[in-house]
């Protein structure tokens, strides 16, 4: 028998089947789909960042403090640019009060006081265009787009920006090197740096960073350059970005985002995956009498298995080629769902890696996972044309077992192919084989509970309609598992974000500070206090901060650490600069874990510090480590003698350091201010009035960032339910797919109720029972395991207290167990409307 | 001259936790080649059993079976299978074609699994001696009982074989209709020159083989050259009776 047979009888045999195929088809398009547009959307952004690299950061080299230049520092700069024959810019860039004199409001911004002609790659976008380059000419400034708007600000008018008031030339839509995204907490407003000192913003202590950008013709000069200058721009606590380095810095930012849009892909394949060999299962069940006549005349159970793989095969192919032009189309539309992220601008075009990847995925998860229910088809005895019986011989199959075994590796191993951490890995596929541990579990117990309680006195309608859920060939476990599996998803994301965003409210009720006044200079102090008193404002917090940078830990240099691969010590902490503050007690928020707190002290060697829990992990510090700080050019040696528990969640300033009272009181600081305002009228004109006396000094309004917190999770959370629709679609289709499966099952019984004078009425109860009961315990098994999942969350990765609310626990059980009985009924009307005779020809 | 069939010693059992049943004990009986046989009984007599283990669909308890030379309790289900394409043809009371194949596709499969060449006109052939040339292209469900099983005796006789196993192939068809496929069951039979195997509670089908085996409880009551049984009272009585 040559091989095309095995395709003409396959194509045969499919004749009456061919609608249940494609529902095995649609499991996976969308799984696929997902997948592909991902993985396009992935490919595609890369090579974009790639294509325009240069505008990613506006220039082909930026060197940066984030502290004021001392002449030394200056000099380098100015000289770097001159050896190699670099156009330059510079830029001061800081946080700071605007004030709007035509309505009277304020508002935290990032003040970017530019000089020369940045950005060099790509554009300073501004409507109108020209004001790009107008505001450089004259005491002017472009403005965020959404301030503009947010404020009422029209071309022309006046700005207060410090002791100094500025014409708006236009507004800011864009500049290289900045998202949407990032410009959100403090948006940009740009001025001429020549008019910076005028504004009177810049003091000593203040927060500010300088940038350096260089436009460098011949490439390999500026290499050569940048190793030679290596050493003497660290030596100056001088940091530099190339465009190699900010281009891996953008694309590593994004491949994690991409991991987990992969990984939420990929939940929505494996669903795609379940609904397979569901649909599959059944399919098989259905083929029981043909498999047995055809084993009956001749054919070998290998034959009969290769004739239905073929027909899987066919349509994984079908289900992956679709699924790829679904994904390949909605890849379109992913820009302007991330254009919030995005820090190029991305040009869409078909990845042919991406379809190629996502077809073979999908005919791999086609045939791996209903291999398992196609297996047994080598079992069905041609007995079965003799004598009725449920199929195949339930004996031990090493096959199968093997298969199960395949189907664990390709999910790790697909896991691992996405998100390249083994730990992250383990977690996940751990949870996974928890989750469906306890769906299985929860649906023998459904099984047994029903059997062993069966309420034999219910009337009839109830009774039948329950011991649906034990029959053979009943649909509880893969119902439960699919419903109950997307329900957790679906329902962990929702959570989730509920979760953080709940943790924001909540810090904003009840006597809880919500304003934070900072930048306040020694003398400043004072008066702000007595300004706030005058508006019946409670002083919560007074803090002294000050920025200091590790010089030597236990007698090694920072150099020396940075290059020992042996320490644990973080490297980011180690070249940070330094908050600090000083005090005498510990705070409400904070709590002794080791040592003693050391409240006074006087001389500047061997000073006792107290540091937090997460700074000592982070340093790998224990009591008795020596630090050295440089505290603006003076050297302090600290002794760890105390390590405090902090709640970071409160708003308020905490502080990973604490010096003792009696060391640090002469060193250049600023003040922190921390109060509570009753409402947004009095904040603003607390704000005002700060802003008109205090030009330099910032506020922080809890509402502005409750409501940025807000609106950034707003967007994630749209990027992430948009990802998630995929799963949310694949699980309706798989309930209806399974539903569909057991409508096969379900319509002879009909008929034969009918037959004997069942009415419509009595059957579709029956169904109801049946759907309502399965649709309940699978929504509430799914909220239950997100309701685990978002507790660990909590716990283990944001540290918060997690209270689920009632409400859209209800809400998420409401809509899917309605969406399980509406599909379940909808599909039995369909069975109802026919007549018996007509139904039984059908069989 | 060598039997076709030969059951030595056979048993069958089936067994769960609780219970132990016995369906056929130590059966023994030869048929030669060309022999038409039935094999009646009452319900739960082991008839349909019997069948299906001479047949190869399935192994038995204890005891031989050995079909045309080949002993088949030392062949695997695939083997057996491969052995059925080629020497065995099957009738069965409630037909058994394949849904989803056209009247002459369900005929070829047998002689498309062996590889055989001018398989469509083998099947075509046979469908018109069956006097369905015109229905070749329909759908089991676009036909009636009789052509149905009209369909399923031509794919019996498509791969010539050298023995047909009939289950109750006149228990689904009115009386007329069930005279017709009789008829060409019997014709056909004698052109072949098939030895058939007739399982049967139809004692005047009965009547038209050559030879008769009775089983009662599994065992067999009586093997014997057919002549005058149809006007037995002991036949049909309850299994318990025995």
């Amino acid at each position: 028998m040559n091989i095309g047979w095995y395709f003409k009888m396959a194509w045969r045999e499919s004749r009456r089947s061919r609608g249940r195929l494609i529902l095995f088809a649609s499991s996976i398009i969308l799984g696929i789909a997902a997948l592909v547009a991902i993985n396009s959307f992935d490919a595609n952004l890369r090579e974009n960042i790639e294509s325009q690299s240069k505008e990613l950061l506006g220039a082909d080299l930026r060197v940066f403090s984030s502290k004021p230049l001392l002449p030394e520092q200056e000099a380098i700069i100015k000289s770097l640019g001159e050896s190699i024959e670099a156009e330059q810019s510079t830029e001061v860039s800081f946080a700071s009060m605007i004030l709007f004199p035509k309505t009277g409001d304020t508002r935290l911004v990032a003040i970017r006081a530019l000089e020369g002609d940045f950005p060099y790659y790509g554009k300073m976008s501004t409507n109108p265009s020209s004001a790009a380059t107008e505001f450089r000419k004259k005491q002017a400034t472009v403005i965020d787009k959404t301030l503009m708007i947010q404020f009422g600000v029209e071309v022309g008018d006046i700005v207060k920006i410090g002791a100094l008031e500025f014409e708006v030339s236009g507004s800011l839509l864009g500049v290289p090197g900045q998202t949407g995204f990032g410009s959100a907490v403090a948006p940009a407003v740009f001025i001429p740096k020549r008019y910076l000192e005028q504004t009177g913003l810049v003091q000593k202590g203040s927060r500010i960073e300088n940038l350096a950008y260089y436009k460098v013709e011949d490439s390999e000069k500026l290499a050569a350059l940048i190793e030679e200058v290596k050493p003497q721009l660290k030596k100056n606590n001088l940091r530099f970005t190339t465009v190699q380095k900010r281009k891996e810095d953008v694309a590593d930012a994004f491949s994690f985002a991409n991991k987990f849009l992969n990984l939420v892909a990929f939940l929505a394949l494996l669903l795609g995956c379940i609904g397979v060999a569901s649909s599959i299962h059944v399919y098989i069940k259905s083929k029981v009498k043909t498999v047995a006549v055809l084993r009956c005349i001749g054919m070998t159970g290998w034959q009969s298995f290769s004739v239905f793989l073929i027909q899987i095969l066919a349509m994984g192919i079908i289900g992956s080629i679709l699924g790829a032009i679904l994904g390949s189309s909605i890849q379109m539309l992913l820009p302007t769902v991330f254009s919030s992220f995005l820090p190029v601008d991305v040009v869409m075009k078909i990845s042919w890696s991406s379809i190629l990847l996502g077809i073979i995925t999908g005919i791999i998860v086609s045939i791996l996972f209903a291999l398992w229910p196609l297996l047994s088809i080598r079992n069905i005895s041609p007995l079965n044309t003799l004598r009725e019986s449920d199929g195949a011989k339930n004996s031990f199959d090493f096959l199968r077992m093997g298969v199960l075994v395949l189907i664990g590796i390709f999910i790790a191993g697909f896991a691992y192919f996405q998100i390249r951490d083994f730990k992250s890995v383990l977690l996940f596929c751990g949870f996974l084989i928890f989750s469906l541990g306890i769906l299985i579990g929860i649906s023998a117990l459904i099984i047994w509970a029903v059997k062993k309680f069966f309420p034999s006195r219910f009337p009839y309608v109830l009774r039948q309609g329950l011991s649906n859920l034990y029959r053979p060939n009943n649909q509880t476990l893969i119902l439960v598992t699919c419903i109950g599996l997307g329900t957790a998803l679906i329902s962990t994301l929702f959570f989730t974000q509920d979760l953080l965003i709940s943790q924001v409210e909540f810090a904003g009720t009840g006597n809880q500070p919500n304003m934070i006044l900072f930048d306040i200079q020694k003398d400043q102090a004072e008066e702000l206090e007595e300004m706030a008193a005058g508006f019946e404002l409670p002083i919560i917090q007074k803090v002294p901060l000050i920025t200091m940078r590790l010089n030597e830990l236990n007698g090694k240099s920072i150099e020396e650490l940075s290059e020992d691969p042996d320490n644990d010590v973080s490297r980011g902490m180690l070249n940070r600069e330094a908050r600090v503050t000083f005090r005498g007690e510990m705070v409400e928020s904070e709590s002794l874990t080791e040592g003693e707190f050391t409240g006074n002290f006087e001389g500047f060697e061997d000073v006792p510090v107290s540091i937090a829990e997460r700074y000592q992990n982070l340093m790998d510090l224990k009591l008795g480590d020596r630090l050295v700080f440089d505290v603006h050019g003076t050297l302090i040696s600290t002794i760890v003698t105390s390590i405090r528990k902090v709640d970071w969640t409160k708003l308020q300033t905490n502080f990973f350091i604490i010096f003792p009272l009696g060391v640090l009181e002469e060193a250049p600081f600023t003040n922190v201010l921390v109060t509570r305002v009753p409402n947004n009228e009095v904040s603003a004109k607390f704000q005002q009035s700060v802003v008109t006396k205090f030009p330099n000094v910032s506020a922080v309004d809890l509402s502005l960032i409750l409501k940025t917190v807000e609106d950034l999770l707003n967007k994630v959370s749209f990027v992430i339910r948009f990802m998630a629709l995929f799963s949310i679609i694949t699980g309706l289709l798989i309930l209806v797919g399974s539903v569909i499966i057991s409508r096969y099952q379900r319509v002879k019984e009909s008929v034969l109720l009918r037959t004997i004078g069942g009415t419509r009425k009595q059957i579709l109860t029956i169904y109801f029972v049946e759907y309502f009961i399965l649709g309940s315990l699978a929504s509430l098994s799914g909220i239950l395991l997100a309701l685990l999942a978002c507790w660990l969350l909590a716990m283990y990765s944001f540290k918060m207290v997690f209270i689920p609310g009632i409400l859209p626990i209800f809400m998420i059980y409401i809509v899917i167990t309605g969406l399980t009985v509406l599909i379940g009924m909808l599909n039995s009307a369909g069975i109802l409307s026919k007549s018996p005779l007509e139904v039984l020809r059908m069989e | 001259m060598n039997s076709i069939l030969s059951v030595k010693n056979l048993s069958k059992h089936f067994s769960n936790n609780k219970l132990s049943l016995t369906v056929l004990d130590n059966i023994n009986f030869d048929i030669m080649p060309g022999e038409s046989v039935s094999i009646v009984g009452a319900s739960g007599s082991g008839k349909t059993t019997l069948l299906g283990l001479c047949a190869g669909l399935d192994q038995p308890s204890s005891g031989e079976i050995v079909l045309n030379g080949t002993k088949l309790n030392n062949l695997n289900e695939d083997e057996r299978a491969i052995l059925r394409n080629k020497d065995v043809g099957f009738v069965f009371q409630n037909f058994q074609l394949i849904p989803t194949l056209t009247a002459l596709e369900n005929v070829m499969v047998p002689l498309e699994l062996q590889g055989a060449k001018n398989v469509r006109k083998i099947a075509s052939d046979l469908l018109a001696r069956v006097g369905l040339k015109d229905r070749a292209k329909h759908y089991p469900s676009e036909l009636s009982g009789g052509e149905q099983q009209r369909v399923a005796l031509a794919r019996a006789f498509c791969n010539s074989p050298k023995i047909l196993f009939a289950d109750e192939p006149t228990g689904n068809l009115d009386d007329s209709t069930g005279a017709l496929v009789e008829n060409l069951l019997f014709e056909i039979n004698r052109e072949l020159g098939t030895t058939l195997i007739l399982v049967t509670h139809d004692l005047e089908l009965a009547k038209k083989t050559q030879r008769v085996i009775r089983l009662k409880g599994g065992k067999i009551l009586s093997d014997e050259i057919n002549e005058g049984i149809a006007n037995d009272p002991t036949l049909y009585a309850s299994t318990d009776q025995v």
